[in-house]
């Protein structure tokens, strides 16, 4: 009873829940065979490639594994996410 | 036609012991002539759990280099007819034996028995990779915690990559009061999380200590639940439709509240 008015006002969440997401996230990098390295690898490559063509954030520069609904709206899918603060687009490019 | 099963875990602890002896003694019990093959050289524990560790003379490592016949290693369990147990080496290591003679001696085992259950070590390594060799089929046993789920998930993955299609979940050590409570994923969280096929759902059971004490396997006691579980397993892995009982977690207290006072259809 005591759970279920924790559970109420949203103070507790299900601790199987939370399982359920660690584990979600953990199978993300399993599956995909992902190294740190390799995500600073991808990182300093993508960064190079956009600096071409406009001024970026670097420090801001965030970039992760994670998961979306697939096209058919049936299961998920790993994604890759990144946000890349712009500071200010090149005119002409390069 | 015979059968190579392997039952597999990755993560140790989770009940692949166990879950053989007992799976093996329901088949023998179902008429099925079967044998229990113990791969975890070194670390062997299935004699002990089906209560054989007295009678053992040759064992697996013997049988793969040739010093004995493969009929002299096959301990007849006296107990439950057609049922026999190849016990692992336990002063040798996983190396002693290779993935084409564990394809060779199951060959052989074949023309005479209708099940070939593999207890497979823990780990993703030589062992593992003998213990798969020759199995057309493979049953992954994992409990509802996060640390084995994700071993089962990698060892679905390398299972598929070596060409065995289709492996079947068990899920051992359910406690259906946690999982109403919230506090243990749920059969349909983890079948939801691997994406494979469910062979059976083996409750907690304080029987299973009792038994393995007495080396005798559960599936014979008729007051056990896992016992039960087992029998069902059994009955699925002969092609039987058996049901799963269902244990999903409660509600929650609100939907409850909504449905008592006729705001939610059922």
């Amino acid at each position: 009873m005591l759970l279920d008015l924790g559970r109420i006002f949203g103070r507790s969440k299900r601790s199987k829940d939370v399982a359920k997401e660690r584990l979600k996230l953990v199978l993300i990098h399993d599956r995909a065979n992902v190294s740190p390295q390799f995500l600073e690898m991808l990182k300093s490559e993508i960064i190079k490639v956009i600096t071409n063509y406009m001024d970026v954030d670097e420090s801001a520069l965030e970039i992760q594994l994670t998961k979306t609904k697939s096209d058919d709206g049936q299961g998920v899918v790993p994604a890759l996410y990144a946000n890349i603060p712009i500071r200010n687009i090149r005119k002409s490019g390069k | 036609m015979s059968e190579v099963i392997v039952i597999t875990s990755g993560k140790g602890g989770v009940g692949k012991t166990t879950s053989t002896a007992n799976i093996g003694t329901g088949l023998a019990l179902s008429g099925c002539k079967t044998v229990l093959i113990d791969t975890d050289i070194g670390l062997r524990n299935l004699d002990v759990v089906m209560g054989l560790e007295n009678r053992i003379v040759y064992d697996l490592v013997d049988v793969a280099e040739g010093t004995c016949r493969v009929k002299q290693a096959l301990i007849k369990d006296k107990r439950f007819d057609g049922l026999y147990l190849i016990p692992a080496a336990q002063t040798r290591d996983k190396t002693a034996v290779k993935p084409s003679q564990m394809i060779k001696l199951c060959e052989e085992l074949r023309e005479e028995f209708d099940y070939i259950l593999i207890d497979c070590p823990a780990g993703i390594e030589q062992g593992f990779k003998n213990a798969i060799a020759a199995a057309d089929r493979a049953i992954v046993i994992t409990t509802p915690e996060v640390s084995a789920v994700r071993d089962a998930d990698r060892i679905i993955g390398l299972l598929e990559a070596n060409e065995i299609r289709n492996p079947k979940l068990l899920v051992n050590r359910l406690r259906a009061d946690m999982v109403r409570r919230g506090d243990m994923m749920s059969i349909d969280d983890i079948i939801d999380i691997l994406a494979i096929g469910l062979i059976g759902v083996i409750p907690d059971d304080e029987k299973i200590v009792v038994s393995t004490n007495r080396g005798e396997p559960a599936i014979c006691d008729s007051k056990s639940v896992a016992g039960q579980a087992f029998r069902n397993v059994v009955r699925r892995i002969k092609g039987e439709d058996v049901p799963f009982i269902s244990f999903n977690e409660d509600q929650g207290f609100m939907l409850k509240l909504k449905k008592l006072l006729g705001l939610k259809a059922n």
